[in-house]
């Protein structure tokens, strides 16, 4: 793999001087990747991976399972893409099994993803039926697990 | 006042405090300090290994076991170093399980060692072998190695080091704190003079995993040595699982019983919960020590890289996950280095003196944190180099 593209999937918050270190490789060769990666259509872009007990405050989140008719709709593809022009979506993953897309949608209240739900995805062509679940709890988020962040604070700083 | 010093024996008063101790001593009440002082693995011990453990807390697997160590892990243990290792080590009466490498050699030095004995050792090295040798009122022996040599032991300075009266001789590679490891060439030439000075090797291979060089060849399995070698290792760094205090001797069945004799009546027996998480580690471990392996080399390269860019000579240790750069060029000695360092930058490495006399104009950086942490370390190293007015 890339190492730059190794070094960012870590987790490890460099930028790209501490990266171009770490590499050997110079700051300007490590921007120059990244904006390869971008170009390439790999590396889609950043964001801070927050603590969601903290986002919670603020914003509730959903998954919605949607069952699609592709029949005179121009298929999922047409529908997903549609779908997932609204802000409030997150992400959007065409499924096997039980639905065929998961949309996780944001907004600032309940009321504001039940509007959602009906006066947006109910109302495009070829959406059959809905089925939304909130988000109570997170015990990990892409890759940091949250509830043991003190695990390891017995650890001395300096041993033998 | 407390004059209660009056009860402690002479030859425990007479040993030193550990230098490290000092060290964590500042570096814990210091906020924002960078430590490159930790010698253990930066990892939490892999999930499937911890589970083990829960699960034999679930069964209410909490009695003693085997003054040994129960009979499962004996066999896994033997599995595993025949594999490994090259040696075939009998579960029933040629593997003892130990709470650690720590508890294994000091059983080790006690049922050898008749007062007075000479046991020789390279350095610098862990800081408990002299003093463990001094508990047993035996006399340490030191053999210096050198960053010429990349700190593996040369034999000739091994024949140069012996006299009279030494019955063991103590190795431990890859080595803590130098990284240094011997080849298999080096190793039959040891293995060779201890076999002509009729000594007990005690191989402390505590680190053999994290070998990054070659591959890493046990003494113990060289001709004539399997009978005069106790093998000692354990599952603190390779499966991360320090706080587990848990690992084990193989050796010839006499030398066993000797030290389960000292084990029975000192320890009894491992913890049970370890037991069963080390049978884990054996059985299912492999793939998550290869990728912390993987880590410590890449963490290595940057570490050894940046050292010698600012000016610090430093080798390439060829395993475990300390580098040991040479800090004669700042014109301070170890342990001013160290501590100036730290007063000024809040940068902890631990003085290469506290690994023995050897160590002197080193000190010990580990490098098993993050990226981040050990890019933070080396600006302010560079920083502190600069405010140096005898740097050269």
């Amino acid at each position: 793999m890339n190492p730059v593209l190794k070094l960012l999937l870590e987790g490890e918050p460099l930028d790209t001087a501490q990266i171009g270190k770490i590499l050997n490789m110079g700051q300007a060769a490590v921007e120059s990747q990244l904006a390869e990666l971008r170009q390439q259509g790999i590396l889609l872009g950043w964001r801070a991976v927050l603590n969601p007990s903290f986002e919670a405050e603020r914003r509730v989140r959903a998954v919605i399972e949607i069952k699609i008719r592709t029949e005179g709709t121009g298929g999922f593809d047409v529908i997903a893409e549609r779908i997932s022009q609204f802000e409030q979506v997150e992400s959007c993953y065409l499924m096997s099994g039980g639905y065929d897309l998961l949309v996780v949608v944001t907004a600032d209240n309940l009321y504001k993803v039940a509007g959602f739900v009906h006066e947006r995805l109910a109302r495009i062509e070829g959406v059959q039926g809905t089925s939304t679940h909130f988000f109570l709890r997170a015990y990990k988020k892409d890759g940091f697990v949250i509830t043991d962040e003190a695990s390891r604070r017995d650890r001395p700083s300096v041993s033998p | 006042m407390d004059d209660s010093g009056r009860f402690v024996a002479h030859h425990v008063a007479s040993l030193p405090k550990s230098g490290i101790r000092d060290f964590f001593a500042i570096v814990s009440k210091m906020k924002d300090a960078v430590s490159l002082g930790i010698g253990e693995p930066d990892f939490v011990t892999p999930f499937h290994i911890r589970e083990a453990a829960m699960a034999a807390l679930e069964k209410g697997r909490t009695s003693y076991t085997d003054n040994r160590g129960t009979l499962q892990l004996r066999e896994e243990i033997s599995r595993y170093v025949a594999q490994n290792y090259g040696p075939e080590y009998n579960p029933e009466d040629e593997i003892l399980v130990t709470v650690g490498v720590s508890e294994g050699l000091d059983a080790l030095l006690r049922a050898t060692l008749n007062p007075g004995d000479k046991v020789l050792y390279h350095e610098p090295c862990y800081v408990s072998y002299a003093p463990s040798v001094k508990l047993c009122h035996a006399i340490p022996v030191p053999v210096r190695t050198t960053s010429q040599d990349q700190f593996a032991l040369d034999p000739a300075a091994l024949r140069a080091a012996w006299q009279p009266g030494c019955k063991v001789l103590v190795l431990n590679f890859p080595t803590n704190p130098t990284g240094g490891t011997a080849d298999r060439k080096k190793l039959e030439e040891i293995a060779k003079f201890a076999i002509e000075k009729d000594l007990l090797v005690a191989s402390d291979e505590i680190y053999s995993e994290l070998t990054f060089e070659g591959n890493h060849v046990s003494i113990a399995s060289l001709p004539g040595m399997r009978e005069r070698t106790v093998f000692l290792h354990g599952f603190s760094k390779a499966f991360a699982m320090t706080g587990f205090r848990i690992g084990y001797a193989c050796g010839p069945a006499a030398v066993i019983d000797g030290m389960l004799k000292v084990h029975q009546y000192g320890i009894m027996c491992a913890s049970i919960i370890s037991q069963e998480a080390a049978v884990e580690a054996l059985r299912n471990g492999r793939d998550s020590m290869l990728h912390m392996r993987d880590k410590y080399r890449e963490r290595r390269d940057f570490i050894v890289r940046r050292f010698n860019e600012l000016g610090l000579k430093c080798h390439l240790p060829r395993g475990a996950f300390y580098a040991f750069p040479d800090i004669t060029s700042t014109g301070l000695d170890s342990l001013t280095f160290a501590s100036k360092l730290l007063e000024a930058q809040k940068v902890a490495m631990v003085p290469g003196t506290a690994f023995g006399e050897a160590g002197a104009g080193f000190c010990r950086a580990s490098f098993s944190t993050s990226y981040e942490r050990i890019h933070e370390a080396c600006e302010r190293i560079s920083r502190f180099l600069d405010s140096l007015p005898q740097r050269k």
